[in-house]
């Protein structure tokens, strides 16, 4: 007895169940938020306990341009997204290349901001509490956004040399559900190190 | 019988803790002698027999009344145990010192316990005294890692933890020698970081008191200039000399203990000398160096040590 | 190439060379099991060598067979080495291999991060035991880690730790923890998309929904153990202050995340525990498991609450009395939904006509002692108890009985089910009987005995301990036990080695049993089934050998 139908009297075809790709990027996404969560309760529990060196109010400006090109790379490459799904190949192109470089342009913005930090305000990680959650929190953060941008680099890559067709567009959705996972967590980043953590 | 026997109370957290625990023990051994005797029998009756043959017994699915008595039950039982212990717990955590309370201050390190007094100006080292019928409470330090204080007869164990200063007390009724040791894994010689509490008569603690509260007997002996010019002083204190060391434990009254390297070794006169001249030997790990003296020098500094009474 | 190629057979000719290759570059959900599952028993070995060494020590007091240093790095790595590289890589094993076979799917649903998941979980055990190298030359270079399986701050600052023993711990844990994360993702999606048509998820074998709730427990159990990695990693290299006291950073924060993972870490182990339990117990007492749908919500309230007791493994750290009181009752709370599993068993076998073979004397053993082990974890939650308790071999015995009593025997009853199915041959019942008793009674010698030593005031992790104390015999009859323990275990490996070559052919069936790996050939072909079952009930081969009292007519 090998495999063996067990009669069932209904249409198999019926049988529908959530698709794969989708569910385990919801997984990874989880997995993902529960490590940015530590980082985030370590960072709201140390506010306010460095005993020395710059304090958040001395020395951070909310970075709200570079936030604005980040939160708009979301509706970049949903707009990149709606496109490659109903063939519309160029503007998808568009689309995509435009959330690289909004992607891009708020990567340059942390690293400007770093630099001041650094050489100006005389803030490094191993400073003070402060400066350990922060560049932890913020620094994890960007290396997600790099690791997402190296992934849309990659498919640039593969839409220029002509690779890319209409059926890669709903692994290219669920590539976007991680730059959108991405995106939302910078807006937790912000609201607790720019807004919670100034406020106190 | 054990000298560190939890059921052994002598001291009201402890004694709290035992009953308890006596309640507990009791609801989890009814538990397990109805379920053990479920299991028990079901294992024997319905074990199979070879006329059984082929027939599979009959498939039962579920039984909701079944079901719900096995659940309000159980969560009658964690109620009730539940609510115990919170009972105690508060008692415990929130006792606030009566008046007359002793204060001791006790700060963890690797691998030996410093004691101080601060209402009677008193610092020692690894041998807590304390009078009988009185409340202690005690804060606790740490100076390096985590530790943590246990004497099962006095009462629970509560950590102590760099930056995060505890609380805890004792009231022992019967006098005598309780022991315990650290209980919180806190490098190489945590085996060895013993606990020796003292409960005292009245007089007998006054008297203590008096002698710790006495500075050393200041003089020229060959010791006592060998220890004052190495680095000795650099880890230990003796009160009225040059030696103001905080590393190591004050060593004014040192010959008023029985045990020296937090209990790992009597205080006699040849475990001194090891102590000092090869400290490995006694409790390797441990964070006293080897002082590199010569025989003679080791002599004389442990001659002078005999006279920190 | 079908995975009978672990059993010599003459039709095999292919060079050893392209064998193995097949295996370390299989995708194959059956072989990576298979990877797994022998993964985790050499490290069983490891590990027991360091408890003989630990109890060899603690035979008597003032004992001198091995230094404090080399002491604390035995029990460091035995319980690293147990939980992250025995326990784990076998509850991954046993899903991988089983549960695309029951639910009727051809394999995982990611098979390359299936493999991926695999290779990261190795190089986690290389990282760990490579400590061993390099010795305590230069500061401690090398020199396996001995800051205890829990590492607690500022224990693993540099100032307490020199050298990098400190980092192997850390990157070990942090590939595993990939690996493990990997794993969860591919058994949920699998489990979610992949079933056969007609497996509904109430239709679904217990083994499957236990698995479903581990895996979904993994993911936020885990990733707090790779966040605090990372943060002890920036303290140590980076002069971050994470958990450094002197700069006003808390000893404290280290605890909760580990115990915020090394809680619902406990539960991942024994889950898949009461996956094979709820298999092999209804089997051999020929009768359905009473109450399913209880038992899945069970389940299911288990995975909830569990992350809400961690602090349990923190009542002596001075948190206040509010939030030691919220911990009691969670932890006490959780003994409800387990409890009821236990009865839920219980009322299988009720009534039943019960088969004792060799899988079925493991489970009634996991019975018995997961019955204790819930026991003494009311005692311990029972917080001014666990004052006293807290840290002592009371605890040592009670986890003890947890993982080896309950999840051990369950896994050892799990190998005389399934092997003959993994391997085709069934293994030898009377070794099977021999390796049950001699490691049931060194079970108890050892583990039954050693809350004594907790009673009367014994901490863990000393090296050595004080004579007078009342503790000597004790720790002698609990070091015995070790000796019939690791007879049992050799029995064991010997019959897995010994039925490869000579075992009696299992065929496909040999319990006749209900879910739908028995419809498929021992071993299965590599791609599990020809023609996908359609699934009408939850014992879909008990429909087809009874088709005048199907299932799907109470369910």
């Amino acid at each position: 007895m090998s495999a063996h139908s067990v009669a069932w009297g209904e249409n198999a075809s019926d049988w529908r169940l959530p698709p794969r790709g989708r569910v385990g990027m919801w997984c990874l996404i989880g997995a993902e938020s529960g490590i940015f969560t530590i980082f985030v309760v370590a960072y709201l529990f140390y506010t306010g306990k460095s005993t020395t060196g710059p304090q958040p109010g001395d020395v951070l400006h909310a970075p709200i341009f570079y936030t604005i090109c980040l939160l708009a790379s979301s509706v970049t490459i949903h707009l990149a997204v709606r496109g490659i799904a109903a063939n519309r190949m160029a503007s998808f192109g568009r689309w995509w290349v435009a959330t690289i470089l909004l992607g891009a342009t708020f990567l340059l913005g942390t690293a400007r901001e770093w630099i001041h930090l650094i050489f100006d305000e005389g803030l490094t990680i191993s400073t003070n509490l402060f400066g350990t959650t922060y560049y932890s929190l913020v620094g994890l953060h960007a290396f997600h956004v790099t690791m997402g941008l190296l992934a849309l680099s990659i498919v640039a890559a593969f839409y220029f040399s002509g690779w890319l067709r209409r059926e890669h567009a709903d692994r290219l959705e669920i590539l976007s559900m991680y730059w959108h996972f991405v995106d939302a967590v910078w807006v937790v980043v912000f609201t607790v190190v720019y807004v919670i953590g100034l406020s106190r | 019988m054990s000298p560190t026997n939890i059921f052994a109370p002598v001291s009201t957290p402890a004694e709290s803790i035992v009953g308890l625990s006596i309640f507990v023990l009791a609801t989890t051994a009814v538990v397990f002698v109805v379920v053990f005797g479920l299991l028990a029998y079901v294992v024997i009756k319905f074990r199979s027999r070879p006329l059984d043959g082929q027939r599979e017994p009959p498939q039962v699915y579920g039984s909701t009344q079944v079901e719900m008595a096995w659940t309000v039950i159980p969560v009658l039982i964690v109620i009730a145990l539940f609510l115990a212990s919170s009972r105690v717990l508060a008692s415990i955590q929130n006792a606030k010192p009566p008046a007359g309370a002793l204060e001791v201050i006790v700060t963890g390190h690797q691998y030996w316990w410093e004691y101080r007094y601060p209402s009677l100006n008193i610092v020692t080292a690894n041998e807590l005294h304390v009078p009988v019928g009185v409340s202690t409470f005690i804060t606790l330090l740490s100076a390096d890692t985590d530790h943590s204080f246990w004497v099962p007869r006095l009462g629970g164990k509560t950590d102590l933890i760099p930056n995060h200063p505890n609380r805890t007390w004792i009231d022992p009724r019967e006098t005598g020698l309780f022991l315990g040791q650290c209980a919180q894994y806190c490098g190489t010689q945590h085996a060895k970081m013993l606990l020796r509490v003292y409960v005292d008569t009245r007089q007998d603690f006054d008297r203590w008191v008096r002698e710790q509260q006495r500075p050393a007997q200041n003089g020229t002996s060959a010791g006592q200039r060998i220890f004052e010019s190495t680095a000795c002083i650099n880890c230990h204190t003796i009160s009225g000399t040059a030696a103001a060391g905080k590393f190591g434990p004050d060593l004014t009254h040192l010959m008023t203990r029985e045990t020296i390297a937090a209990g790992a070794a009597p205080n006699t006169r040849e475990m001194l000398h090891l102590w000092i001249s090869n400290p490995d030997a006694v409790k390797p790990g441990s964070k006293m160096p080897a002082m590199g003296l010569n025989d003679r020098d080791v002599d004389a500094i442990t001659d002078y040590l005999e006279t920190l009474r | 190439m079908s995975t009978s190629s672990l059993v010599l057979t003459q039709a095999q000719a292919r060079p050893l060379t392209l064998r193995l290759h097949g295996w370390v570059t299989t995708v194959d959900h059956k072989r990576l099991g298979i990877l797994y599952i022998l993964y985790a028993l050499v490290f069983l070995l490891a590990g027991g060598v360091e408890a003989t060494i630990m109890r060899v020590q603690l035979i008597r007091p003032h004992n001198d067979f091995v230094s404090p240093q080399v002491f604390n790095r035995m029990f460091t790595m035995h319980g690293t080495t147990m939980i992250f590289f025995v326990a784990m890589p076998l509850v991954f094993g046993f899903a991988n291999y089983l549960v695309p076979l029951m639910i009727g799917a051809r394999d995982m649903a990611f098979p390359r991060l299936n493999a991926f998941s695999f290779w990261m979980t190795a190089l986690g055990g290389l990282f760990l035991y490579f400590s061993f190298l390099g010795g305590d030359g230069l500061y401690g270079a090398g020199g396996a880690p001995d800051v205890g399986w829990f590492a607690y701050a500022p224990l693993t600052a540099k100032t307490f730790s020199v050298g990098h023993s400190t980092d192997f711990w850390t990157l070990s844990l942090f590939s595993s923890g990939i690996g493990s994360i990997g794993t969860a993702i591919n058994l949920i999606a699998t489990i979610l998309c992949m079933r056969c048509p007609g497996m509904t998820l109430g239709k679904m074998p217990l083994f499957v929904w236990l698995n479903l709730v581990m895996a979904g427990l993994v993911i936020p159990t885990i990733s707090p153990l790779s966040a605090a990695q990372l943060m002890l990693l920036v303290d140590r290299y980076l002069g971050g202050h994470f958990f450094d006291t002197q700069a006003g950073g808390s000893a404290v924060i280290w605890m909760h995340f580990f115990w915020i993972f090394g809680h619902p870490e406990v539960y991942v182990l024994v889950l898949p525990a009461f996956a094979f339990a709820s298999e092999i117990i209804p089997v051999f007492s020929r009768k359905a498991i009473f109450g399913y749908p209880v038992m899945v919500v069970a389940t299911v309230a288990i995975g909830f609450i569990s992350m809400s007791v961690w602090a349990h493994h923190m009542f002596t750290v001075g948190m206040s009395a509010g939030a030691n009181t919220f911990f009691v009752l969670s932890t006490m709370a959780i003994a409800v939904p387990t409890g009821i599993k236990i009865f839920n068993w219980l009322a299988t076998m009720w009534g039943g006509k019960i088969r004792y073979a060799t899988p079925m004397l493991f489970c009634v053993g996991f019975l018995f002692q997961f019955l204790i082990a819930g026991l003494t974890g009311v005692m311990l939650a029972a917080a001014p108890f666990d004052w006293q308790l807290a840290n002592s071999y009371f605890v040592v015995a009670h986890f003890h009985y947890v993982i080896v009593g309950a999840i051990l025997f369950c896994i050892f009853g799990a190998f005389y089910y399934w092997s003959p199915k993994v391997t085709g041959k069934m293994l030898d019942e009377m070794l099977g009987k021999l390796h049950f008793w001699l490691f049931f009674i060194g079970f108890h010698l050892t583990f039954d005995f050693m809350h004594i030593p907790g009673i009367l005031g014994m901490p863990r992790r000393i090296y050595t301990y004080e004579p007078g104390r009342g503790w000597d015999v004790w720790n002698l009859i609990v070091s015995i036990g070790v000796i019939f323990q690791a007879a049992g275990v050799l029995v064991f490996v010997g019959n897995l080695i010994w039925s490869c070559f000579r075992g009696k052919r299992a065929g496909n069936d040999p319990w006749d049993a209900w879910t739908l790996e028995w419809s498929t050939s021992s071993p299965p072909p590599e791609y599990n089934y020809a023609v996908l079952p359609i699934a009408r009930s939850r014992r879909p081969l008990w429909d087809l050998k009874h088709p005048e009292d199907p299932d799907w007519r109470y369910e």
